[in-house]
C-alpha cells in the first residue's frame, strides 16, 4: 500500500506533471509567474484548494452513483467547487486573516483553474478511492508548485535579457515553458524501483 | 446587408478579436487537444456547439437571472450543455471521445464561453447572440486547427491523416508536450510581429 501511494506522488507530481505534461492550469501558471514570492503563495493555494475539492468530490460522486445520476458529474463538480472556493475565502477571512492576506487574492482565479475540477475527474476515472485521492491530488498540486516556482525563478532572470519585441509576454513565456516541458520529459524513461 | 453583417462578424470572430491569438485565454485545451488536425476540428466543432446553446439559452434568460447569481446561474446553463456535447461524442464518435478525453467536461471552465456569456449573451438579443456564439467558436476552431495542423505536419508528417510530407515521424517533439508550448508561442510570437509591422 506504502509502496502504492509513493508510486502516486512521484508520478503525478514529476512524471505526469500537471502542467508540463497534462496542460491543466496553465491561465494561472502564466498569469501568477512573474515573481517567485506570488508563485509560491499560488502554489500553496492550489494545494489547499485541490485537496479539500477532491476530497469533497469523492463524496459527491458517492451520492451521484447511488442516485443513478453519474451523467450530472460535470454540473455537480463546478457547484461544488465554485462554492467551496467561496466557503473557503469566507472562513478564511474569519478565521486566520494571516492566512487570508497571504493566499486570499488567489483564491477567486482558482474557481476557473480548469486543474481542481481535471484533477477531480481524474481521481474519478482513475477509480481511486479515498486515501488515493487525497494523496493524488496533494501531490498533483505539488507538482503544479514546483513548475510554476521553478518558472517564476526563470522568468525573475529574464527580465535582463532582451527579448525581440514579438517574442515579449506571452510568447517567450509559453517557449520557455516548452524547453521546461522537454527537460520534464528526461524522467519518463525513469523506471520506478517498486 | 445580411450577408454583409455575416462576413464583418466572422472577421471578428476569426481576426480582431480571435480569442486565442488576440484575448489569449483557453490556453490549455488549445495545448492539449492540438496533436493532430483530427483531434483540433472535434475540439473547436464542440466548443462552438457549447458555445452557441449557451450564449442562445443565456441571452433569452438575461431579463430573468437577478444579477448577483448570474455567475452560478450562467455556469449551469453552460455546464447543461457541455454534458449534453459529452454524451453525445461519447455514443457517435468513441475515438474522438478517448482522444480528448477530459477535455469535453473541462469545456465548462473554459474562460472563452463564460466570458461571452458575461460580456455579450448577458446584454444582447437572441440572434446576435447566436451569431456572436457561432463566430467566436469558429474563431476558436480556426486557432486550433491551425496549431493542430502546423504539430501534426512537422510531427507525424501528415495532415488530417493523409500523409503528405516527403518525412514521417521525425520530429515527434512536435507531437508531445514540448511541442505544443513551443508551436503555440511561436505562432503568438509571428502574430504580434504581423500586427506591428501592419501598425507601422
Amino acid at each position: 500500500m506504502m509502496s502504492h501511494l509513493l508510486a502516486i506522488v512521484i508520478t503525478s507530481a514529476i512524471f505526469n506533471n500537471v502542467i508540463l505534461s497534462q496542460f491543466l492550469g496553465v491561465c494561472p501558471f502564466l498569469g501568477v509567474s512573474k515573481a517567485i514570492s506570488t508563485a509560491w503563495g499560488m502554489g500553496m493555494a492550489v494545494t489547499f484548494v485541490m485537496v479539500l475539492a477532491s476530497a469533497i468530490t469523492f463524496f459527491v460522486q458517492l451520492l451521484l452513483v447511488k442516485a443513478g445520476v453519474g451523467y450530472l458529474q460535470t454540473l455537480a463538480f463546478i457547484l461544488v467547487i465554485a462554492a467551496l472556493v467561496q466557503m473557503v475565502e469566507i472562513m478564511m477571512k474569519k478565521l486566520s486573516p494571516a492566512l487570508y492576506q497571504a493566499l486570499g487574492i488567489y483564491l477567486p482565479l482558482i474557481t476557473t483553474n480548469c486543474a481542481v475540477l481535471g484533477i477531480a475527474l481524474l481521481a474519478v476515472k482513475k477509480n481511486y478511492g479515498f486515501v488515493e485521492s487525497i494523496v493524488y491530488s496533494f501531490a498533483t498540486a505539488a507538482g503544479f508548485t514546483i513548475a510554476i516556482v521553478i518558472f517564476a525563478g526563470i522568468r525573475e532572470q529574464m527580465r535582463f535579457s532582451k527579448i525581440p519585441e514579438a517574442m515579449q509576454g506571452v510568447p517567450i513565456a509559453l517557449i520557455t515553458t516548452g524547453i521546461m516541458a522537454l527537460a520534464f520529459m528526461g524522467f519518463a524513461g525513469f523506471k520506478l524501483p517498486f | 446587408m445580411q450577408l454583409d453583417y455575416i462576413k464583418k462578424e466572422l472577421y471578428r470572430g476569426v481576426v480582431t478579436e480571435n480569442p486565442i491569438f488576440r484575448i489569449v485565454l483557453g490556453m490549455c485545451p488549445t495545448l492539449a487537444t492540438t496533436t493532430n488536425a483530427t483531434n483540433a476540428v472535434g475540439m473547436g466543432i464542440s466548443v462552438i456547439a457549447v458555445l452557441t446553446c449557451s450564449n442562445a439559452v443565456i441571452s433569452l434568460l438575461r431579463n430573468v437571472i437577478p444579477n448577483k447569481v448570474r455567475i452560478p446561474a450562467f455556469i449551469v446553463v453552460i455546464a447543461t450543455f457541455v454534458t449534453v456535447v459529452d454524451l453525445l461524442i461519447a455514443a457517435f464518435a468513441p475515438p474522438l471521445y478517448e482522444a480528448l478525453g477530459i477535455f469535453i467536461p473541462l469545456i465548462v471552465v473554459n474562460c472563452i464561453i463564460l466570458g461571452r456569456a458575461e460580456a455579450f449573451a448577458a446584454k444582447n438579443p437572441v440572434l446576435p447572440s447566436i451569431v456572436d456564439g457561432v463566430v467566436m467558436g469558429v474563431g476558436f476552431t480556426a486557432a486550433l486547427v491551425l496549431i493542430g495542423a502546423l504539430r501534426e505536419f512537422l510531427g507525424a508528417g501528415t495532415l488530417f491523416g493523409h500523409a503528405i510530407a516527403p518525412f514521417r515521424n521525425e520530429f515527434i517533439l512536435m507531437s508531445l508536450a514540448p511541442g505544443a508550448f513551443i508551436t503555440l508561442g511561436l505562432v503568438l510570437a509571428g502574430i504580434n510581429h504581423l500586427q506591428r509591422s501592419a501598425g507601422k
